[in-house]
């Protein structure tokens, strides 16, 4: 049997319900998460009340906050091994792949450890982000603007 | 009042979560890793923000929309957007930086902060 058979042998014999069950826990976490977020929109709106732009940068750190201390305390990763890409995809999500990634390198010092090993998977994400706003800014500069 | 609550936060929540259920669809059948996954949603919102598409998917399910890295993506964009109007040319470049600066300095701020005091938990294995 080669590789591809086996492949082909493991897709077939590993059980669908899982599946099924991956994807219903991504929803839920994922909707979750989102509406955690939505709150926290709802009390800052009450609270600060300033324009709108400023609240969702609020918001956006806020959810970053969460998503790194619930990191480090432990938390999120055990959220993962349930929720996939309901804890992967919000922001916490990022925030996650950080500060895991961080704490992990920790033991080989501040500045090869910490700082460099941080960007893992988050280097990938502000790069393509970079080189997406800037394609994005020349496409306004000469076709919108 | 109540049901208006009700209704804002079931399309939050249906909005969010059917992103992550198409995440979790590609992680099941493509075996893609965390980084790609987080790469191709995050450029599919850039994407649809500059097709004025994303404002739209915003617009019904609030943090839904916003939360999820496709936010990121269309945040990315809108702040290219904004800066190109303001400065032309030099938006081009600070654009994005500008729209994603909140999340990007967060993260990476607190991160260092917690990677300082706490110990790693695989440690000694």
């Amino acid at each position: 049997m080669d590789k591809t058979e086996y492949l082909k042998f493991v897709e077939e014999n590993s059980p669908k319900t899982r599946k099924v069950k991956t994807m219903l826990f991504a929803f839920i976490a994922g909707g979750s998460i989102c509406c955690i977020g939505e709150a926290v929109r709802d009390v800052l709106d009450k609270i600060l009340s300033p324009t709108a732009p400023q609240l969702s940068s609020y918001v956006t750190i806020i959810m970053i906050f969460l998503g790194s201390f619930f990191t480090a305390v432990g938390l999120y990763d055990k959220l993962g091994r349930k929720a996939g890409a309901g804890s992967v995809l919000p922001i916490t999500g990022f925030a996650n792949s950080v500060t895991s990634a961080a704490i992990e390198h920790n033991r080989e010092g501040v500045v090869f450890g910490i700082c460099a090993q941080m960007f893992t998977v988050a280097g990938p994400v502000i790069v393509f982000g970079i080189v997406l706003s800037v394609v994005s800014g020349i496409v306004k500069l000469l076709f919108l603007s | 009042m109540f049901w208006e609550y009700v209704s804002e936060y079931l399309k939050v929540f249906i909005t969010g979560g059917l992103i992550c259920l198409l995440g979790q669809i590609l992680i099941n059948h493509s075996k893609m890793t965390t980084a790609r996954i987080l790469v191709l949603f995050m450029l599919t919102g850039g994407l649809l923000e500059i097709l004025g598409v994303y404002r739209y998917v915003v617009e019904f399910g609030g943090a839904g929309a916003t939360v999820p890295i496709s936010g990121f993506g269309s945040v990315l964009v809108k702040g290219a957007f904004e800066s190109v109007n303001e400065h032309g040319f030099l938006g081009v470049i600070t654009g994005g930086m500008n729209g994603a600066a909140a999340g990007i300095g967060a993260a990476i701020f607190l991160s260092f902060i917690f990677a300082l005091i706490f110990k790693s938990k695989t440690k000694e294995k």
